[in-house]
């Protein structure tokens, strides 16, 4: 049999509550510290504990870091769903299952490898309180793989005391039960049988894995964000968790006990997003993180920050729809919502990262943003890349100062201001770009109080209900919104670029159009792609549909919604604009990409 | 005559604000001045001051007071968290919100709970008049039950009162006042400005358009005749030249920490509004007995604990911090980038 060198999954089939997060973290490491790509992804239910959890670990050495959409091998820990598990592995695969389970015969699988593993009976020796057993049939599995796929012991063994953060006790009694699963492997199961290995490379040197919340933490930690406020709601919870903790950390005077951070769990997140603007007001940098039930409480905070003009920054991990059902799983589906959000004529600036290095880099980014443009910025993230750890370029520590914009925040500065103007107008479009200059509360000078509204303001921040006041203020605003593409991420366009198709996507999608588009290419389709990273959307979208004969915007919704802006942008242009959409909550994988630009393409490019 | 200057060498024009858009006679009005004279009495440096609202005919009154202060007149409901934010962003600001009985009692009740529960550093007004004004006319939720319209529309549902719910939430400071009481509402209001923690008042502030009918237990009638004050409310500052004069065992004193007191001098018997059994049978005894309303300071609390205490915030603002405070420096950052490695 020939043997399978890092390209393949593993599924690891169980429930959750059942403490399996460690040992899939383990086996994850491992594998990333040997230096070879890998992609972990849990997929798990809305629940505390006893539903199902699946647990995929891609390697890929082609680097292809998607969810695979195969499995090829299945530890097999769940009797609810093991029938259905071992039916998805792929012909010839191999199967980890535990001897009470379901076994692959059963369910007509004969071209599997099986190998029975007694999970909790060789945990048994070791623990004698069953909930410990419970988490430490975990790590059987471990051992059984480490032995299996040729995982490096010395390397499995650092990541285990690396993940009990070195407790002696606690890292002694998980290396045992692993050693015990490597020696029951060893004892009864012939490796031949397994294809799969896992050799040594040097891919992932200076690398770090990270998931994308704890990214995205960081980059509001080193981008000044002073103020939080969240209400807890997955898959988001996490970004504000990892922020508390790194500001414990980095930002307690050790003398005084002073913090230089303020975290507030708010009642629900229409209160989130109001302290979040009255902190932006009143000058601090300040952030909120929610997933889209969130967002829609949001809208009419969003809209007053708009018009009022008042920073502040959203983190929108994004899920499915409304709860109950889906809300741990994977969509793309706040774009059209976050765009537009809330009553009356309103338009928000987008940033849209496609992994850890730009939800660190737009988590600063939408700070400087959020103060630069005076308005409050969504950074669009999802679950898949929210909470499943990635692989990383190591993060650059910021070398620029923050970007505060045409902020007056002190008395000198006004004077300095009233030197080469006339007057100050919180609301005067005095560089013609559309952005105002503001003061913050406290500045002691005459010129700079003034009173904040919604939508009834003339230049002067004073009241008005003139049409001409109204009309000249939301047209500087729309001025100013598309005028944030100045420092906006522009949209990134690799592939063949002398192609006629074009592929158009953004944030996680981005990882599954990769893998499409290389085998694509390998198949003689190429394709120019290009990913969205910002919106409003730069010139460069339009320039890029107008050239291409078909345009495939791939995303992970049902309606297309970033086509329709697209559509929007370049009306000329719908006719050749092709949705290729996944909306199953999954992580996005590359073959309905593939699929459907594959049956497709040759009518369109040929017609 | 040279005019009279407060501590800070300001004249009361310096706390005034624009000309008023409400209706002639509006409780709001009243409260507006009273707002004036307690901000100008005390020397409150306008430029730390902070209006905020929500939406209403109260909420368009931090127009007409300190237009020297900053303000954000923001969404109906929603002046809490406004507050809450720019008060974590910049503790030494003096907050002031005002609102009103529908954005505190009905659309923002469940931000006002969690305001007077998180005990944020500031004032919070309700102008209650027991009805929507800038909609023209409809119950509010501090209607009183069987309360008449002018059109004769009989309220059915039970009052909230919003000082008994702060009680119960925690509230380190609970006054009840008339607008029409200009000498209590001022006192109550510098002591509100003095508190450390969330300071409510609760203002019956009557609506001279849709809700002043002399049966309404919201009308300037009704008021005048049925308002019973706990207490004469007397507040006295370390730089306030006139001192409020102590009657002896009939005038308890609070003192507050910046070094004021709130003098109270008994009218009948002693009430103490640092003992929270006697606020409650205060309380009690207002919504037993319907044919009174009872002013005064409720309760008051003066060693809580405000929001920004309880999140170790120090002197610096968090507005006003840089990259040198905010940023760990590079070892720091890279040694954190290890622990993903």
């Amino acid at each position: 049999m020939t043997s399978v060198v890092n390209e393949f999954t593993i599924n690891v089939a169980t429930v959750n509550g059942s403490g399996s997060a460690s040992s899939n973290t383990i086996v994850a490491k491992s594998i990333f510290r040997m230096g070879v790509m890998v992609s972990p992804k849990n997929l798990f239910p809305s629940n505390i504990a006893g539903l199902p959890t699946w647990y995929l670990v891609r390697v890929s050495e082609k680097q292809y870091l998607a969810r695979s959409g195969t499995v090829e091998l299945l530890v097999a820990l769940n009797p609810a769903t093991a029938a259905e598990d071992i039916r998805g592995v792929e012909p010839g695969g191999v199967l980890f299952i535990d001897e009470d389970l379901p076994q692959a015969a059963d369910v007509g699988r004969d071209d599997l490898a099986v190998f029975t593993v007694p999970f909790a009976k060789l945990a048994k020796d070791f623990a004698p309180d069953v909930r410990l057993r419970k988490l430490l049939a975990n790590m059987v599995y471990v051992g059984v793989l480490t032995e299996m796929l040729g995982l490096d012991l010395d390397v499995v063994m650092q990541v285990i005391a690396d993940q009990f953060s070195n407790k002696e006790k606690v890292v002694k009694l998980n290396r045992q039960v692993v050693e015990a699963g490597i020696a029951y492997a060893r004892e009864h199961f012939d490796k031949k049988r397994c294809p799969y290995r896992v050799e040594a490379r040097d891919d992932t040197r200076g690398k770090i894995l990270i998931d994308g919340n704890q990214a995205a933490a960081l980059g509001a930690l080193m981008g000044g964000c002073t103020f939080a406020a969240w209400y807890p709601i997955t898959p988001s919870s996490s970004l504000c968790e990892t922020f508390i903790d790194f500001c414990k950390q980095y930002r307690v005077d050790k003398d005084t006990g002073e913090h230089r951070y303020a975290v507030v769990q708010a009642e629900d997140e229409l209160a989130s997003l109001g302290q979040v603007l009255g902190a932006g007001w009143a000058g601090a940098r300040s952030m909120t993180a929610t997933s889209g039930p969130g967002i829609s409480l949001m809208g009419e905070f969003a809209g007053f920050g708009y018009y009022a003009e008042i920073p502040g920054v959203v983190f929108d991990i994004q899920r499915t729809g409304p709860s109950t059902g889906l809300p741990t799983r994977t969509q793309q589906g706040d774009i059209r919502q976050c765009a537009g959000l809330s009553h009356g004529d309103t338009q928000h600036i987008l940033l849209i990262p496609a992994g850890p290095e730009e939800l660190y880099e737009y988590g600063q980014k939408a700070f400087d943003l959020a103060e630069r443009y005076q308005t409050p910025v969504f950074v669009m993230s999802d679950l898949d890349q929210g909470m499943n750890l990635m692989i990383s370029e190591r993060l650059p520590y910021p070398e620029k100062a923050f970007d505060r914009g045409k902020v007056i925040a002190s008395k000198e500065a006004m004077e300095a201001f009233l030197k080469k103007q006339k007057e100050f107008g919180r609301y005067k479009d005095v560089d013609g770009d559309g952005v105002p200059y503001r003061t913050v509360p406290g500045v002691r000078h005459p010129a700079a109080p003034y009173f904040t509204r919604g939508s009834g303001h003339n230049e002067k921040a004073n009241y008005t209900e003139r049409e001409d006041d109204y009309i000249r203020n939301v047209d500087r605003l729309k001025r100013k919104i598309a005028g944030s593409v100045a420092h906006t991420p522009k949209p990134r366009v690799v592939g063949d670029l002398d192609a006629d198709v074009g592929i158009i996507h953004y944030g996680s999608t981005r990882f599954a159009v990769t893998e499409a588009r290389h085998r694509l290419a390998a198949e003689g389709v190429k394709m120019r792609s290009m990913r969205i990273r910002a919106v409003p959307l730069h010139e460069e979208v339009v320039e890029f549909v107008r050239s291409c004969k078909v345009i495939y915007v791939a995303e992970q919704n049902r309606d297309g919604q970033m086509a329709d802006l697209i559509k929007l942008r370049v009306p000329e242009c719908a006719a050749k604009i092709q949705s290729v959409l996944y909306y199953g909550g999954l992580p996005m994988a590359a073959q309905p990409i593939y699929d459907a630009v594959k049956s497709s393409v040759k009518e369109h490019v040929h017609a | 005559m040279p005019e009279a200057k407060n501590r800070i060498g300001l004249d009361k024009e310096a706390y005034k604000g624009s000309k008023s858009t409400l209706c002639v006679g509006c409780g709001h009005d009243q409260i507006t001045r009273e707002i004036i004279e307690a901000a100008y009495e005390s020397g409150i440096d306008p430029y730390n001051v902070v209006k905020t609202s929500g939406i209403g005919c109260s909420s368009k009154t931090p127009a007409y007071f300190i237009s020297a202060g900053y303000a954000i007149n923001s969404v109906h409901g929603r002046m809490p968290s406004v507050a809450t934010g720019a008060n974590c962003a910049n503790k030494h600001l003096v907050t002031i919100g005002v609102s009103g009985d529908g954005d505190t009692a009905a659309i923002g009740m469940g931000q006002f709970c969690h305001v007077v529960r998180r005990n944020v550093d500031m004032v919070y007004i309700v102008e209650n008049n027991g009805v929507y004004g800038l909609t023209k006319g409809q119950f509010s939720a501090t209607s009183e039950m069987g309360s008449r319209k002018k059109d004769g529309e009989i309220n059915d549902f039970a009052m909230m009162d919003l000082c008994t719910l702060a009680l119960d939430l925690g509230c380190s400071f609970v006054a009840r006042s008339f607008s029409g009481d200009s000498k209590q509402m001022t006192a109550l209001i510098r002591a509100a400005i003095s508190h450390r923690g969330l300071a409510l008042i609760d203002c019956i502030s009557p609506c001279v358009t849709f809700n002043n009918l002399p049966d309404s237990t919201k009308s300037f009638q009704w008021l005048r005749d049925h308002n019973i004050s706990l207490h004469e409310v007397g507040f006295v500052a370390p730089y306030d030249a006139q001192q409020v004069e102590q009657q002896p065992g009939k005038t308890l004193s609070v003192p507050l920490p910046d070094g004021s007191n709130i003098r109270l001098t008994a009218l009948t018997e002693q009430h103490d509004p640092t003992d929270i059994e006697a606020a409650r049978k205060v309380l009690e005894k207002d919504r037993g007995d319907r044919e009174h309303v009872y002013t005064g300071l409720i309760y008051c609390n003066p060693q809580s604990r405000p929001l920004d205490e309880v999140l170790h915030l120090g002197d610096v603002p968090l507005a006003r911090m840089g990259e040198k405070e905010l940023r760990p420096e590079k070892k720091a950052f890279e040694a954190l980038l290890d622990g993903y490695c």
